[in-house]
C-alpha cells in the first residue's frame, strides 16, 4: 500500500468539506441536498480505502511507518507530519468511516428540508476528516491539532440550531469543559517540547508516537516525568471522553441533531480519549500509579454515569449517560492493562451505540419529542426501529451472544482475574455497572416501545427536561421512518449482533481465524496472549444483565411494581439533579468563585488598565496624526525639506553620540 | 559585450523588447484586448530566462558580466522571480483600468515592463553607476504611470513623485560621490575591500566622516525608494492619486527593488569591518521610526488607499529589522537577517497585492474608497470579503498566512543578532496595527451593507486576487519551500 492512499482517506472528506463550503453553500444552496450526496460519496470512498488500509495492515508485522515529512523548521526544531498505520489505526479507520457513512446516509432522511442542510454536511465532512486525521497522524502535535478540530466540529454541530438558546449554551459548555482537559494535553506537549534535546540526542523526535514509545522503553524519561506526562495526556482524554469529573458536557450535547449525537457523541469523537490513551499505551504502562488512576476513574465513571442514566426522562440523555458509562468501562480496561479488550469494546460499542442514537432519532421523527413519558407503544408503528433498538439494547446490556457481550466479558475477566486489589475493585464496579446498564437500557426500551402511546409532542406542555422538540419535527405522525433512515439502522443492527463474535470468535469461524481481533490488535511492543474464556464471569455477568432487564420489566414493562411506589425520594432527587455536579460547576465555581471573584478582579483590571491603555493609544492615534497631518500638507517643498532635515538629524545624532 | 553578457541580460531584455513591441502593436491593432496577453507572454519569456539562469548559477556559481557591473546570482534571480510575479499580477489587475483609457493603452503596459526591467537590473547591479542608471530606469516609468489616471489627483501624484524621486536620486548620487572619493572605485566589492582595509579614524574631519556621510546619504536615497521614515512623506499623496494598480505596484515591486539594491550595496560594499555596526544601528533606528509612525498615522485614516499607504510604511519598518539584523557580533548568523528580508518581501508582495486587488475590485463598483464603503461586504460578496480578510490577517501577521511566518522569522533574526529591543518594538507595533486592519474586517462582516446588490470582481482582477490570496494561504501553510529559496539567495548575498 502506498502512502498516498492513506493520505487520500483523510483528503476525500476534506475535499467534500471544501467543495460544500466554497461552492455548494455560496452558489448552489438551492440544491443543498447535493452537499449530502457529496459527503456520502466522499465518506464512502474513505471507507473503502480504510478497508484497503486494514487489509494492508493485516499482512504487516508492527506499524507501517512511512518516513515523516518536514513541515516547518524553526531554529533547531522541525515539525514533522506523517502517518502511522498500525492495527489500532486500521480498526479506528474502519469504525470512523463506517459509522460516519451510515450516519451520513441516515442524515439524508433525518435532516431533509432543514434550511441549514449544506452547513450541516460541511461540518460533518470536516468532522469526519478531522477524526480520520486524528487516528492517522504519527505526530502527537498533529494529533493535538486534529483533537482541537474535532472539538471545534463538535461545538459547531451541538450548536447547529444556534437559534435555540439551549443548543447555544450546550455548545459553549461542551467547548469550555473539554478545553479544561485539553489544557493538560497541551502541557504534556509543552513538556515534550522543552525536553526535546533528550530525544534529539538519541536521534528521536519527541512528538513522534513511535519514537515516544522507544524513549519510554529505553528509559529516557524518569518515572516522575512519565507519570506527569501521562496525567496531562489523560486529562485531555478525560475531557474528550467525558469521564468524571468532566462528564457534565456530554448529556447537554444532546441538543445537537441526533445523527450528530450518534456519530460524534457516541461512536467516534468521545472515543478519541480512549484512543489517545491506547495510542501512547507504553507510556501509561510504565507507571503503575498512572494505570491505577486510569482504572479507578474509568471504574467510578462507569457506575456513576449509569446511576444517572436510570432516572433521566429524555431518551437521548439516557443513551448519553450510557455512553459515558461505557467509555468508563473502556478506560477501566486500559487501566488494568487489558489493551485488546478495551479497544475491542470501543469497536463494538461504536456500532450498537450509534444504532441506539439513530433509533432515538427515528422515534423523534415519528413523535416529535425525546421525552419518554410521552411515548409508549411505538413497537406497533415502528417495527424496524423497535427491532434494531432491541438488538442494540441487548448488545449494550452484554447479553450472550450479542456483540457487547464478547468485549464486556473480556474486560470483566481480565479485571477480575488479574489478582491485583485495584483491578479486583474496578472489576466489581464493572459488575455493578452491568446490572445498572441492563436496567436503564430496558427501562428506555419499555417506556418507549411498550404500553400505550401517551401523546407525543402534542401532549408536551411543561413536560420534559429539555424543553421544546429536539429537531423541529414538531408534530406526531406515528409511522416507520423512511427507507433512507431504516437501511443504515439495519446495517448497524447486523453489526450490533455480530461484530463481537465475528471479529473475535472463540474458534475458527469460516474465513475468520480464531481470536482474530485479539491477534491483530496487540499493544505496541506486546504480543498475543489469549484470555481464557471464564465461564464463571460469563454466567455471572449474564445473570446480572438478565436481572437488570427483569427488574426493568417488572417496573416499567409489566408495571407490577410501579416506580413511584418504591422510589426513595431523597436519593432520587440527588441522582436526578446529577449529584449537583452542574450546580457545583455553574453556581459555585463558574458563578461564584470564577465570575464574581476572579472575573471581578480581571474586569477591574480590564476596565481601568487595559481599556485605559487602549483608549490612550486610540487618543494618541487620533491626535498624533494631527501634527503629522499638518506636515503632510501636500507641498512638495515640505516633503523635500523633511528628507533634508531627516538626513541632517541622522548626521547630528552620529556626531553627538560619537 | 559578449554573447555571455546578452545571456545574462535575457530576463531584462525580454521585458524591454516586449515593451517596444507593445508600443508598436498599439499603433497597429484596433482591438486592444490582446495587449495583456502579449505582456504575459513577454513575462513568460523572461521567466524562462530566469529559470535557465538559475540552473546555470546552481551548476557554475554566480555569473559576472558586462565589465563586472552585473552579477547574476541566486539573490538577483530571487528578485527576478518576485518582479515577474508581481508584474504579472499587476498587469492582470490593470486590465479594467486600462480598458477605460482612451489612448496610450500600449504605453501603459510598456511602461510597466520598462520599470520592471529596471528593477531586475537594480537587483543585479554591482557597480554604483550601473546601479544609479537602473534606479532611474525604474523611477521614471513609475512617475509616468502615476500620472496615468484621468483626474487631477493623478497628475499631481505623478509630478510629486517625479520631483521627489529626482531629489532623492541627487542625494543618493552625492552619497556615491563621497564613497568614490574615499575609495577611488565604483565597484562594490572593491569598495568593500578598501573599507575593510582602512581603519576608521574619527579624528580626521574628511576621513572616516566623509565615508560615514556617504553611507548616510546612500541610506537616505534608498530610504526614499523603500518609503522609510523620514523619507516617506510622498507616499500617501502618490498612493492616493495614482491609479490603484500602479499604487499596488509601487508598494510592492518598487519597494522590493529598493531593498534589493540596499542589501546588495550595504552587504557587499560596507558589509565588513567596523562600519557595519554603524549602519546596523542606523537602520534599526529607521526601522523603529517607520513602524511607529506608519502605524500611528494609519490609525487615523479613513481612506483605504491612504490607510494602506501608511501600512506599507510600517511594513518597510518591519523589513528594515532584517536589514539591521546583520551583526558583526554574530558572524555565524550573517545571512539570517537578509534571508528574513527576502522571505518577508516575498510574503509581503503577495499579501499587499491581494489587499490592493481587493480594493480595486470594490472601488471599481462602489466608487468610494473609505472604510465605511466596505460595510456589509461579507454579505454582498463573501469570497471577495474572504480574500481581503486573508490579506489583512496576513498583514497583521496571524496564522495560517504567510505574514505570520514572515514576521516570526524576521523578528527572530533580530533576537538572534542582539537586537531584541527592536523585535519588541516590532511586536508592539504589530499589535497596534490590529486596530486599523481589524476595523476593515469589522466593517465588512459586522456592519450592515448600504445596499444589497452583490458585488462581482471583473474576471482578470478576480484571477489576480485569487492567485495572490491563494498564495498567502498556500505559503502560510507550507512556508518552507519559499523559506529555503530565500535562505539560498541570502547566503550568496552575504558572502559576496
Amino acid at each position: 500500500m502506498r502512502e498516498s492512499v492513506a493520505w487520500l482517506i483523510l483528503f476525500l472528506p476534506v475535499a467534500s468539506f471544501l467543495a460544500i463550503g466554497l461552492v455548494v453553500r455560496p452558489f448552489l444552496n438551492r440544491w443543498a441536498v447535493l452537499a449530502g450526496y457529496l459527503t456520502v460519496v466522499a465518506v464512502a470512498g474513505s471507507f473503502l480505502l480504510s478497508l484497503v488500509a486494514l487489509r494492508a495492515t493485516l499482512g504487516h508485522e508492527g506499524p507501517i511507518g512511512w518516513p515523516s515529512h518536514p513541515w516547518v523548521t524553526i531554529g533547531d526544531f522541525t515539525v514533522r507530519v506523517g502517518i502511522r498505520l498500525d492495527s489500532l489505526t486500521a480498526i479506528m479507520l474502519v469504525v470512523v468511516s463506517g459509522v460516519s457513512l451510515a450516519v451520513q446516509i441516515y442524515s439524508l432522511g433525518y435532516m431533509r428540508g432543514d434550511p441549514g442542510l449544506a452547513r450541516y454536511f460541511a461540518y460533518m465532512s470536516l468532522f469526519t476528516a478531522s477524526m480520520l486525521g486524528l487516528v492517522l497522524s504519527s505526530s502527537l502535535l498533529l494529533v493535538y491539532v486534529f483533537w482541537e478540530l474535532v472539538g471545534l466540529c463538535s461545538y459547531l454541530l451541538i450548536g447547529f440550531w444556534y437559534h435555540r438558546p439551549a443548543a447555544a449554551a450546550a455548545a459553549k459548555k461542551a467547548f469550555i469543559v473539554t478545553r479544561l482537559g485539553d489544557l493538560g494535553f497541551l502541557l504534556a506537549l509543552l513538556y515534550l517540547f522543552f525536553h526535546r534535546s533528550t530525544f534529539s540526542a538519541q536521534g528521536l523526535d519527541p512528538f513522534d508516537i513511535g519514537h515516544l514509545h522507544q524513549a519510554v522503553t529505553a528509559g529516557l524519561l524518569s518515572g516522575t516525568a512519565v507519570t506527569w506526562l501521562g496525567l496531562g495526556i489523560f486529562a485531555g482524554a478525560i475531557g474528550k471522553s467525558a469521564q468524571f469529573p468532566l462528564h457534565v458536557w456530554l448529556p447537554d450535547a444532546m441538543e445537537g441533531p441526533t445523527p450528530v449525537s450518534a456519530l460524534i457523541h457516541a461512536a467516534t469523537m468521545v472515543a478519541a480519549g480512549v484512543f489517545l490513551v491506547a495510542r501512547v499505551f507504553p507510556l501509561f504502562e510504565a507507571s503503575p500509579a498512572l494505570m491505577h488512576t486510569v482504572a479507578l476513574i474509568g471504574g467510578f465513571t462507569s457506575v456513576f454515569a449509569a446511576t444517572m442514566g436510570m432516572v433521566m426522562n429524555d431518551i437521548k440523555r439516557v443513551i448519553a449517560y450510557s455512553t459515558i458509562s461505557q467509555l468508563g468501562l473502556m478506560m477501566l480496561a486500559l487501566g488494568v492493562g487489558a489493551y485488546t479488550a478495551g479497544v475491542f469494546h470501543l469497536f463494538n460499542h461504536a456500532f450498537f451505540k450509534a444504532l441506539l442514537f439513530l433509533g432515538a432519532g427515528s422515534v423523534n421523527h415519528a413523535t416529535g419529542t425525546f421525552d419518554m413519558r410521552l411515548m409508549g407503544g411505538l413497537r406497533r408503528f415502528m417495527p424496524w426501529t423497535y427491532a434494531t433498538f432491541l438488538v442494540a439494547s441487548l448488545s449494550l446490556a452484554g447479553v450472550f451472544p450479542f456483540a457487547g457481550f464478547w468485549s464486556k466479558d473480556e474486560v470483566l475477566t481480565e479485571a477480575l482475574t488479574k489478582g491485583e486489589p485495584v483491578a479486583l475493585l474496578v472489576g466489581v464496579l464493572a459488575l455493578v455497572g452491568v446490572f445498572l446498564t441492563a436496567f436503564y437500557a430496558f427501562r428506555a426500551l419499555f417506556l418507549t416501545f411498550h404500553g400505550e402511546f401517551r401523546g407525543g409532542a402534542e401532549a408536551q406542555v411543561g413536560a420534559g427536561d429539555h424543553g421544546a422538540n429536539g429537531s423541529g419535527h414538531g408534530k406526531a405522525h406515528l409511522a416507520e421512518s423512511p427507507l433512507v433512515m431504516v437501511v443504515p439502522m439495519v446495517a448497524l443492527g447486523i453489526l450490533a449482533i455480530a461484530s463481537g463474535v465475528v471479529a473475535n470468535p472463540p474458534g475458527v469461524l469460516g474465513p475468520v481465524p480464531s481470536h482474530w481481533f485479539a491477534h491483530f490488535v496487540v499493544k505496541p511492543g506486546g504480543h498475543f496472549e489469549e484470555v481464557p474464556f471464564n465461564l464463571g464471569t460469563a454466567v455471572l455477568s449474564n445473570l446480572l444483565a438478565l436481572a437488570g432487564i427483569g427488574v426493568a420489566w417488572l417496573v416499567y414493562g409489566a408495571r407490577r411494581m410501579p416506580a413511584e411506589r418504591w422510589t426513595v425520594r431523597p436519593v432520587y432527587r440527588v441522582v436526578a439533579r446529577k449529584y449537583f455536579m452542574d450546580d457545583l460547576y455553574e453556581r459555585v465555581m463558574a458563578g461564584g468563585l470564577f465570575y464574581r471573584f476572579l472575573c471581578g478582579v480581571v474586569d477591574w483590571f480590564d476596565r481601568v488598565v487595559v481599556d485605559g491603555t487602549a483608549e490612550a493609544i486610540g487618543w494618541i492615534g487620533r491626535n498624533a496624526g494631527k501634527p503629522l497631518a499638518w506636515m503632510q500638507n501636500g507641498q512638495v517643498q515640505a516633503y523635500a525639506g523633511a528628507i533634508g532635515l531627516g538626513i541632517a538629524l541622522i548626521l547630528i545624532v552620529y556626531m553627538v553620540w560619537r | 559585450m559578449t554573447l555571455h553578457d546578452l545571456f545574462l541580460l535575457w530576463p531584462a531584455t525580454a521585458l524591454v523588447g516586449t515593451g517596444l513591441l507593445l508600443i508598436g502593436l498599439d499603433l497597429l491593432l484596433r482591438e486592444k484586448r490582446a495587449l495583456p496577453a502579449v505582456v504575459l507572454a513577454g513575462l513568460a519569456i523572461s521567466l524562462a530566462g530566469a529559470i535557465t539562469l538559475w540552473g546555470v548559477v546552481e551548476r557554475e556559481g554566480p555569473q559576472v558580466g558586462i565589465f563586472g557591473t552585473l552579477r547574476m546570482d541566486a539573490f538577483s534571480l530571487f528578485f527576478a522571480y518576485l518582479f515577474i510575479t508581481a508584474t504579472a499580477l499587476v498587469v492582470l489587475a490593470s486590465e479594467p483600468v486600462v480598458r477605460r483609457l482612451q489612448r496610450w493603452q500600449g504605453e501603459y503596459y510598456a511602461l510597466v515592463l520598462f520599470a520592471s526591467s529596471g528593477m531586475m537590473l537594480l537587483a543585479s547591479a554591482t557597480e554604483l553607476i550601473t546601479l544609479y542608471i537602473a534606479l532611474e530606469l525604474t523611477a521614471l516609468p513609475l512617475a509616468a504611470l502615476s500620472a496615468f489616471g484621468t483626474d487631477r489627483r493623478s497628475r499631481e501624484a505623478g509630478v510629486k513623485f517625479l520631483i521627489l524621486s529626482a531629489f532623492s536620486s541627487a542625494v543618493l548620487l552625492y552619497g556615491m560621490v563621497l564613497v568614490y572619493a574615499f575609495t577611488g572605485t565604483t565597484h562594490l566589492d572593491a569598495i568593500g575591500r578598501t573599507v575593510f582595509q582602512t581603519p576608521l579614524d574619527w579624528s580626521i574631519p574628511l576621513g572616516s566622516w566623509a565615508l560615514l556621510g556617504g553611507v548616510v546619504l546612500i541610506a537616505a536615497g534608498f530610504g526614499f525608494k523603500i518609503s522609510s521614515v523620514p523619507f516617506q512623506m510622498w507616499v500617501s499623496d502618490v498612493y492616493e492619486g495614482a491609479p490603484t494598480p500602479i499604487t499596488a505596484y509601487l508598494s510592492v515591486a518598487s519597494k522590493a527593488a529598493g531593498f534589493a539594491a540596499l542589501l546588495r550595496v550595504f552587504s557587499t560594499a560596507f558589509g565588513l569591518g567596523a562600519l557595519q555596526e554603524q549602519w546596523s544601528l542606523l537602520f534599526a533606528g529607521l526601522s523603529a521610526a517607520s513602524m511607529t509612525v506608519g502605524n500611528l498615522v494609519a490609525m487615523a485614516q479613513n481612506n483605504i488607499k491612504r490607510l494602506l499607504a501608511y501600512s506599507t510604511i510600517a511594513h518597510a519598518g518591519y523589513i528594515l529589522v532584517g536589514v539591521a539584523a546583520v551583526s558583526a557580533r554574530a558572524p555565524d548568523q550573517a545571512t539570517i537577517g537578509p534571508a528574513g528580508v527576502l522571505f518577508y518581501l516575498a510574503g509581503y508582495t503577495l499579501t499587499n497585492l491581494a489587499a490592493f486587488f481587493g480594493v480595486i475590485a470594490i472601488t471599481a463598483q462602489i466608487g468610494g474608497e473609505n472604510i465605511e464603503d466596505f460595510a456589509g461586504l461579507g454579505r454582498r460578496s463573501p469570497l471577495l470579503a474572504l480574500a481581503i480578510t486573508l490579506s489583512l490577517v496576513s498583514l497583521l501577521g496571524i496564522p495560517p498566512t504567510i505574514g505570520f511566518w514572515a514576521k516570526l522569522y524576521i523578528f527572530g533574526s533580530a533576537v538572534r543578532t542582539g537586537l531584541a529591543w527592536l523585535a519588541v518594538v516590532g511586536v508592539i507595533n504589530s499589535v497596534l496595527s490590529a486596530y486599523y486592519y481589524l476595523r476593515i474586517v469589522r466593517a465588512m462582516f459586522f456592519l450592515p451593507p448600504k445596499e444589497d446588490a452583490p458585488l462581482r470582481a471583473s474576471p482578470s482582477v478576480g484571477t489576480a486576487l485569487a492567485f495572490s490570496a491563494g498564495g498567502v494561504v498556500f505559503f502560510g501553510v507550507l512556508p518552507f519551500f519559499l523559506l529555503r529559496l530565500a535562505e539560498i539567495a541570502a547566503r550568496i548575498a552575504g558572502s559576496a
